[in-house]
């Protein structure tokens, strides 16, 4: 611990560079927060709203400016400042502003001053989380995060569901969190006392203590199932997308699962170094049956859903499972490890686009026509045409139908799978991807072939939550033909966060 | 005009189009089908200027447009035409053209309805102009869903059945020449490129075992959307279910595609494959051929007869793929692109009906001859060309297929070694029979609708064709006249880019 405050004494430029981004969001956080309490009904929660947004993408560009050119450990090794990093922190900052946007006219809501700084927080310790190099800044960092994502599912304080989902959200977060915690205490103690991912390494990779670190391992994953909603740690989510407000829900199974990855990966590939110690082959083993079981359970658990809100949940479960046979590829075998994170970091990114594109949607069905269910988007296409396209896009996203960037996200997991022999796996997918037809297709079908008796009511969609959904869907359907450039930075970020392997 | 880059503004025209019809507000009706019928005759004329612009003489592919794309994962944006496809473009521009006007009158969503058909279209212009497979499967891909929504959202008589049936069909043929396909790149080195591929595929060890095992699958995925019999079930259903200009494109051009790919990247990819397995699809063609002729006696609405005269025309495009070599190949060439106007004429004449009477029954209809004089031409012109009267181009396509076909039947069996393709002579007389016998139906269905004597007054009380629609059926009864006159005008061209493909498969093995 020493090194810490000495490392920081040395008032060193580069290591508060490093973290940069983190400190703006926590004083832009603050500052929303005192906009609203100081300048009272002055402020419109519009323009708090959009004035968030406005400085997440301001955090954004500097954040990318300010990258390091070489991976660095910042305040003495807690925080590892990659590409990786970088690439997580864009991920969390776009789906934090989208969020910020989307919420501004959820009416039921209310969002003021503290719901958009708790959106911020949340991104922060989402930064965190993804730059945790260190067992005590991955607890307080994931931690933080779950905490203002509790506060934020139960933030329709009138709602008994939204209330519910607050409850339950928290009830389970703070088992599967305890277990974690077990686990890291236990690789704290394992690794000689030593907190920082690199020197727990060091000591756990002796051989004698395969079976306690092994256990450990298995504890702490139960965290970052918990994190991703992998199943059998899933049950969590349906009820609480459903009752949390729709941007929430939105937020939550993007940038949360997004963040649940990231620390996945680092604790996976920093700590125990899968396909190089027994206990590494151990953990790796785990992941096909984790994935194979997430995209099927989460997958059948979709096709029966009358309710898309909970269809969409139980699609990011299975989407969870998607982005599993990434990891499952790259821990199987890693003799090409940067084609397997980056598929990976590809796959989340867009994932991410997508699925904050159908929630802003489906938030927008639901406040207009009283509820999320199949029939409320009858007819969809003749009173709001766009909201329907955005919608179709995502959800032919979310299935992986070309030409949308889905497609080739899908794509690129399943060829680093193919190319590690993991056929079976792929099958499965493959047939997954089938059943996923009818789901998705059903929304597709309530919007243009199904009529409801309001057909020719107006339908308004606000502009924040518009420019929203026209920013994702444009993506949606513009990201395959530029995706190189993007490619690519998937690639510099799995190259940087490598070496270590 | 080398460095000009026409094959990606034919494909990119019908996106622009329908980006800008989703910009216009949704009252401006007029509007939103002036800019679909500009984007698709922008299409149609520099289709136009390609197929005129292909130098016959140098054959091979042209026009090609080769940008890095994905390189780590040997993906980039690679297009080309040759004398194959080049037609096939004329064809997707015509048919295209004709089915916006023929949908001038849709009054409901036309803004969606138009979208959705542009984005249909530009999927079509994309499959038949990639030379990277990967930019080929995506394209291909991106038709199967505004089908569907189209078939779902503006069809008729049980839509949602047969849209989800069509979808489901297509979608699993294509994931089977997905895994084939990818399974071949893993094998040949890691190029989607067309060249590269092939050749990679050319050079493996164990390379004809590899093509045999894998051309079935792919083959027979992308034979599935040129309904391959037994897997043509989703046809017919899918074009009865069909707003018009869906059913137009969906028989004439979209089909073709599927005929196109398995030739493309089952037959060119795979020579020694396809030299093995043939026998297997002549065997299914002819099947697929006695099948259409039959039901198409048992049937009485006019879509289904259609829709099987469809089924037939593929199955002889097919045929003369199966002969696999260049009499059969330009009879294939051919017979794509006069099979296809025909196809999308005939469809058209149905639609015209049909939204005047909302009757689709031969056995209501009579007399419509003094309704729709002109209809009635273009009816007997498309029957004939499926027939193969001479002075049409279905006469020559034919014909050749039937002769490729013919000369196969000298060559030795890959698959049954020792023994002679012979039974292909007597495929192809049963073909000429099945063709005769569902032509002469399609002739009777004819003399019912239209020229028999009226009984029904009200039928004659319809709305007369008005000039748009007069214009598509001139525009597509002209190109089957003067390309049946002067078929050397699209053989020429077809001959150039098969003899190319020959080139390929007679190097093989």
């Amino acid at each position: 611990m020493g090194g810490f405050f000495g490392s920081v004494n040395q008032g060193n430029a580069a290591e508060w560079l490093g973290i940069l981004p983190e400190i703006l969001l926590m004083v832009w956080g603050m500052v929303v927060l005192a906009a609203d309490l100081i300048g009272g009904r002055k402020v419109s929660r519009r323009a708090l709203g959009i004035t968030s947004a406005l400085g997440m993408v301001v955090i954004l560009v500097i954040a990318i400016i300010a990258r390091p050119a070489e991976p660095q450990n910042v305040l003495g090794g807690m925080i590892r400042n990659d590409a990786f990093t970088l690439v997580f922190r864009v991920i969390f900052i776009v789906a934090g502003a989208l969020t910020c946007l989307v919420s501004i006219d959820f009416r039921p809501l209310r969002a003021g001053g503290e719901y958009f700084s708790i959106v911020i927080f949340a991104t922060l310790a989402m930064c965190l989380m993804a730059g945790a190099n260190d067992l005590i800044m991955l607890y307080l960092a994931t931690e933080t995060a779950s905490f203002s994502l509790y506060l934020l599912a139960g933030f329709m304080r009138g709602n008994k569901l939204s209330a519910e989902a607050g409850v339950k959200y928290f009830v389970f977060g703070a088992v599967t969190s305890t277990i974690m915690l077990f686990g890291l205490s236990l690789f704290f103690g394992l690794g000689g006392g030593n907190t920082s991912y690199q020197a727990v390494a060091q000591a756990v990779s002796n051989p004698d203590l395969r079976v306690p670190v092994t256990f450990a391992a298995l504890l702490v994953l139960v965290g970052f199932a918990f994190k991703t909603s992998a199943v059998p740690f899933h049950f969590w989510a349906p009820d609480v997308y459903q009752g949390a407000p729709t941007p929430v829900s939105g937020f939550i199974s993007t940038a949360s699962k997004a963040a649940g990855f990231a620390i996945l990966l680092r604790f996976m590939f920093y700590v125990v170094a899968p396909g190089q110690s027994e206990v590494g082959i151990a953990l790796a083993s785990l992941m096909q049956p984790l994935a194979i079981l997430t995209m099927v359970i989460g997958g059948f658990l979709a096709l029966v859903q009358q309710n898309v809100k909970r269809m969409l949940a139980y699609s990011s479960v299975a989407q969870a499972g998607y982005i599993l046979i990434g990891v499952t590829a790259l821990a199987a075998n890693p003799s090409d490890p940067a084609n397997a994170l980056a598929a990976i970091i590809f796959y989340i990114a867009t994932y991410m686009l997508t699925n904050i594109c159908a929630f802003a949607a489906l938030g927008m069905v639901e406040q207009r026509n009283g509820g999320s269910d199949y029939a409320h988007f009858n007819g969809l296409s003749r009173r709001a045409p766009y909201l329907a396209l955005g919608m179709t896009a995502a959800v032919l996203s979310l299935l992986g139908a070309p030409p949308l960037v889905g497609f080739v996200a899908k794509l690129v997991i399943f060829r680093v799978a193919i190319s590690v022999n993991l056929i079976g796996l792929v099958v499965i997918a493959v047939i997954m991807v089938l059943v996923s037809v009818v789901y998705y297709l059903n929304v597709v079908r309530a919007m243009y072939v199904e009529k409801s008796d309001t057909d020719n009511e107006p339908f308004y969609v606000p502009a924040p939550t518009g420019v929203a959904l026209l920013l994702t869907s444009v993506a949606i359907v513009a990201l395959t033909a530029v995706s190189p450039p993007f490619w690519n930075l998937a690639v510099e970020a799995a190259q940087s966060f490598l070496p270590r392997l | 005009m080398l460095n000009f880059p026409i094959l990606t503004l034919i494909m990119v025209a019908p996106v622009i189009g329908a980006v800008i019809i989703l910009l216009i507000p949704k009252e401006r009706d007029d509007a939103i089908k002036t800019v679909a019928a500009m984007a698709s005759l922008t299409s149609l004329l520099l289709s136009v200027a390609v197929f005129f612009g292909y130098d016959r003489l140098a054959g091979g592919f042209q026009f090609q447009e080769d940008v890095a794309w994905i390189p780590q994962y040997g993906i980039g944006y690679h297009v080309g035409v040759d004398g194959f496809s080049a037609p096939q473009l004329v064809l997707t521009g015509v048919v295209t053209f004709a089915a916006v006007l023929v949908s001038w009158k849709m009054t409901d969503r036309p803004r969606e309805y138009f979208a959705f058909l542009l984005v249909l279209v530009a999927g079509v212009f994309g499959s038949f102009i990639a030379l990277d497979m990967f930019l080929l499967l995506i394209f291909y891909e991106m038709v199967l869903f505004p089908v569907y929504v189209l078939i779902a959202g503006w069809g008729s008589k049980r839509r949602e059945y047969a849209a989800m049936k069509l979808t489901i069909y297509l979608f699993v043929g294509s994931l089977v020449s997905i895994i084939g396909l990818l399974a071949l790149y893993f094998q040949a080195g890691g190029s989607f490129d067309f060249f590269d591929l092939q050749a990679g595929i050319a050079a493996l060890p164990n390379s004809i075992e590899i093509q045999r095992l894998w051309f079935l699958p792919v083959f027979v995925g992308f034979g599935v959307l040129a309904s391959l019999w037994p897997l043509h079930n989703w046809s017919p259903d899918g074009y009865a279910a069909a707003p018009t200009a869906v059913s137009m494109l969906h028989g004439g051009v979209l089909k073709a595609t599927g005929a196109y790919c398995a030739l493309r990247v089952g037959v060119q990819l795979m020579p020694e494959g396809a030299k093995f397995w043939m026998p297997l699809v002549v065997f299914f063609c002819m099947a697929g051929l006695l099948y259409a002729a039959l039901i198409a006696f048992r049937q009485t609405d006019l879509k289904y007869i259609i829709g099987f005269s469809s089924v037939s025309h593929l199955g002889l495009v097919l045929l003369g793929i199966a002969a696999l070599n260049e009499l059969g190949l330009n009879g294939a060439g051919l017979e794509l692109f006069a099979g296809g106007v025909m196809t999308g004429l005939m469809f058209a004449l149905v639609g015209m009906i049909y939204e005047r009477a909302h009757i689709r029954d031969v056995r209501e209809l009579n007399g419509m001859m003094r309704v729709m004089p002109l209809a009635a031409v273009g009816f007997v012109i498309g029957a004939l060309t499926l027939m193969g009267m001479p002075g049409l181009p279905g006469f020559p396509a034919e014909l050749q297929i039937f002769m490729g076909l013919w000369d196969a039947a000298q060559t030795p069996s890959v698959m049954f070694a020792g023994a002679t393709n012979s039974w292909y002579g007597i495929v192809a007389i049963a073909a000429v029979l099945s063709i005769v016998i569902n032509a002469a139906w399609t002739l009777r269905v004819a003399q019912r609708v239209y020229f028999s004597e009226p009984k029904d007054m009200a039928l004659q009380k319809l709305p007369r064709l008005d000039a748009l629609e007069k214009t598509a059926i001139v525009l597509m009864c002209g190109i089957l006249i003067v390309v049946g006159l002067l078929p050397n005008t699209v053989m020429s061209v077809v001959q150039a880019g098969v003899q190319t493909i020959m080139r390929g498969i007679n190097t093989a093995g």
